[in-house]
């Protein structure tokens, strides 16, 4: 399922860079230091961790719940186990990596209050990544169109969507704050992939950013 | 005919050479280097039989042993020397295979307890003149592996750059992990599991009485009284054979069919295809196989348990391994299910270990890790190639 998210993305013209690779994959990339050891929950082909390894020399594992996601990213040499998100994180060991990164993950997990404790237990540091269920243009549809939105990012129907949990930024800031969640760095992606402006007011990232790219750290 | 024929068409002497005097390169252990056994045994003299392919590079980086299965051999990848058939894992070993022989040292010794010219129960007891017969000790899988490691001393290789294997070469690939963390750089333990499980031993105790029940086994002093267990033993291979495949595979191979018939024959005769495939399952491998071996080697799986030697604690045996691992299952195996495999990955993440998991998707069952997967051999040498930037292994020549 996760692996539909990720190729559809990959399909929907995902901002790219001149490079190829996609720039909310770039944008969590970046959160994390060379060199450290990361968990990539719902890593789907893999593109992320390859990012990592070759960027920023990471040592980098993999959990993905669909069979070819997985066999395709063992095939790439990717230390990828299959797996579920939503069940197999309690069996992590605390503080086994430097950063647990849930890219395009959360929303389509059963239960994202405990993978996202799981998380924060498992690692140092957490980065998630999700499409902002209160962009401007979700809002309308729903407003004027009277039907569940769809977008370049999020192309499914309601009854066919692997997505079961969508959030606002607004949303997801609260859910941190529940789980005791420090907001270390936070960046929010518009349409096109560029980071808007960080002195913007909250309501304004809530409103224009597609994607949210959040890293997270246990609050002491 | 009613019974199954299982009069074999080869010289039996032929085979019971292979045992002291194999068609393989040999390595010879003296009184004064006595493998020891689980069972607080010294076995010495004794020899491994091994074939090895393609070349040790200067640094002596770059040694991949394969570990074979319950019925297999060193043969991995020649034309076998008594069946004279294809080596059994010819599409995996290779030039340009996944493990690829150009670029990779592959060793493959035949275990402890087998039939192909390492020491087992078909071998020469120096102490009698005659076959060990069931004086020799029973081995376990730890024995296996401490015996490969003492001909990777001889071969002067201190660290292998991977091991491989099926099943109950799965069983060794975990064991050398375990046993031996610091001498494995990569490993791949494929279809198998950390500990037989109840319905496995059950399995083999059935294939046991089978070759105990036939009168020609003759408590297996077979060799000494001319005479050859091959109805028990091939009895035994029918039934395991039954668990090697799966339902989907053999339905989709034989269905309800007959063969060379088109009515039933309201006899016992083989009518259906399935039947006389089996029988001929049973037969060819009576052909290659020493009754007493498939006793010893079938004992060896059963005492087979990882976690038993550590405080019932699986990660334990994997704590802090600097082994990187690719464990890889397949959906219709009931012998060693996806679970166990499962259960192989979870300890290794509990234990911090790098480790991939791959479920291929196959009607074939067990034996599908030695058939065309397309899909493992793309896996294995994705694992490999990963493994070999790891490792600074300068890639094959293109």
């Amino acid at each position: 399922m996760l692996m539909r998210v990720k190729q559809d993305l990959t399909m929907a013209e995902a901002a790219r860079t001149p490079g190829g690779a996609r720039v909310d994959l770039l944008a969590v990339a970046e959160m994390v230091a060379p060199g450290a050891k990361v968990l990539d929950v719902g890593c789907g082909d893999g593109e992320l961790l390859r990012l990592l390894a070759e960027g920023r020399g990471v040592d980098g594992r993999g959990i993905e719940l669909s069979r070819e996601g997985v066999n395709e990213c063992v095939a790439k040499g990717l230390a990828v186990i299959q797996g579920d998100a939503d069940t197999d994180l309690a069996d992590y060991p605390d503080d086994a990596f430097d950063y647990v990164i849930l890219s395009q993950t959360l929303q389509a997990t059963r239960q994202p209050r405990v993978v996202l404790e799981h998380m924060l237990r498992i690692g140092r540091h957490g980065i998630v990544s999700f499409p902002n269920f209160g962009h401007w243009k979700i809002r309308l549809q729903i407003l004027l169109g009277g039907h569940m939105p769809r977008t370049d990012n999020l192309p499914y129907a309601w009854w066919d969507s692997p997505n079961i949990h969508f959030c606002t930024i607004k949303d997801f800031r609260e859910l941190c704050l529940v789980v005791g969640a420090k907001m270390e760095k936070s960046v929010a992606l518009d349409a096109w992939g560029r980071a808007l402006r960080f002195n913007a007011p909250w309501w304004t990232w809530n409103l224009l950013g597609e994607q949210g790219v959040f890293l997270l750290s246990r609050r002491s | 005919m009613v019974e199954a024929d299982f009069s074999v068409a080869f010289d039996p002497a032929d085979r019971a050479r292979e045992a002291d005097h194999p068609h393989s390169q040999v390595v010879r252990f003296g009184m004064d280097k006595p493998l020891r056994l689980d069972a607080g045994i010294d076995l010495a003299p004794f020899q491994i039989a091994y074939q090895t392919y393609g070349t040790l590079n200067a640094e002596r980086s770059n040694a991949i042993l394969i570990c074979h299965a319950l019925t297999g051999d060193q043969h991995v990848a020649n034309v076998h020397p008594v069946t004279h058939k294809q080596g059994w894992w010819e599409t995996m070993v290779g030039p340009g295979r996944p493990i690829d022989t150009e670029r990779y040292f592959v060793i493959c010794p035949n275990v402890v307890g087998a039939c192909m010219g390492t020491t087992g129960p078909a071998s020469t007891n120096p102490k009698t003149g005659s076959p060990w017969g069931l004086d020799f000790p029973v081995i376990t899988v730890r024995d296996m592996v401490r015996a490969q490691a003492m001909l990777l001393d001889h071969l002067g290789i201190a660290s292998l750059f991977s091991i491989a294997g099926g099943s109950m070469g799965g069983m060794q690939v975990l064991q050398w992990a375990a046993s031996y963390p610091r001498r494995v750089f990569s490993a791949l333990p494929i279809a198998t599991s950390t500990r037989h499980s109840a319905q496995n031993i059950a399995f083999h105790e059935v294939g046991r009485q089978a070759v105990m029940a036939d009168p020609e086994w003759r408590h297996g002093r077979y060799f000494a009284e001319g005479t050859n267990p091959r109805r028990g033993l091939a009895v035994a291979r029918m039934g395991a054979h039954i668990t090697y495949l799966s339902d989907a595979a053999l339905h989709r191979k034989f269905g309800r069919r007959f063969q060379d018939r088109d009515n039933p024959t309201f006899s016992f005769d083989a009518d259906f295809q399935v039947e006389s495939y089996l029988r001929h399952q049973g037969i060819s491998f009576v052909e290659r196989f020493d009754a007493n071996s498939y006793l010893y080697l079938t004992r060896a799986m059963d005492y087979f348990d990882l976690a038993a030697d550590c405080d019932g604690v699986l990660a334990n045996a994997f704590k802090d391994t600097p082994t990187r691992f690719c464990v890889i299952s397949f959906t219709s195996d009931w012998l060693f299910p996806t679970p166990e495999s499962r259960a192989i990955v979870h300890a290794l993440n509990a234990g911090g270990a790098r480790v991939s998991f791959a479920e291929i998707v196959t009607d074939k069952g067990h034996d599908a890790f030695l058939l065309d997967e397309p899909e493992l051999f793309a896996i294995v040498r994705g694992f490999l190639e990963g493994a070999a930037k790891a490792r600074g292994l300068v890639p094959a020549r293109s």
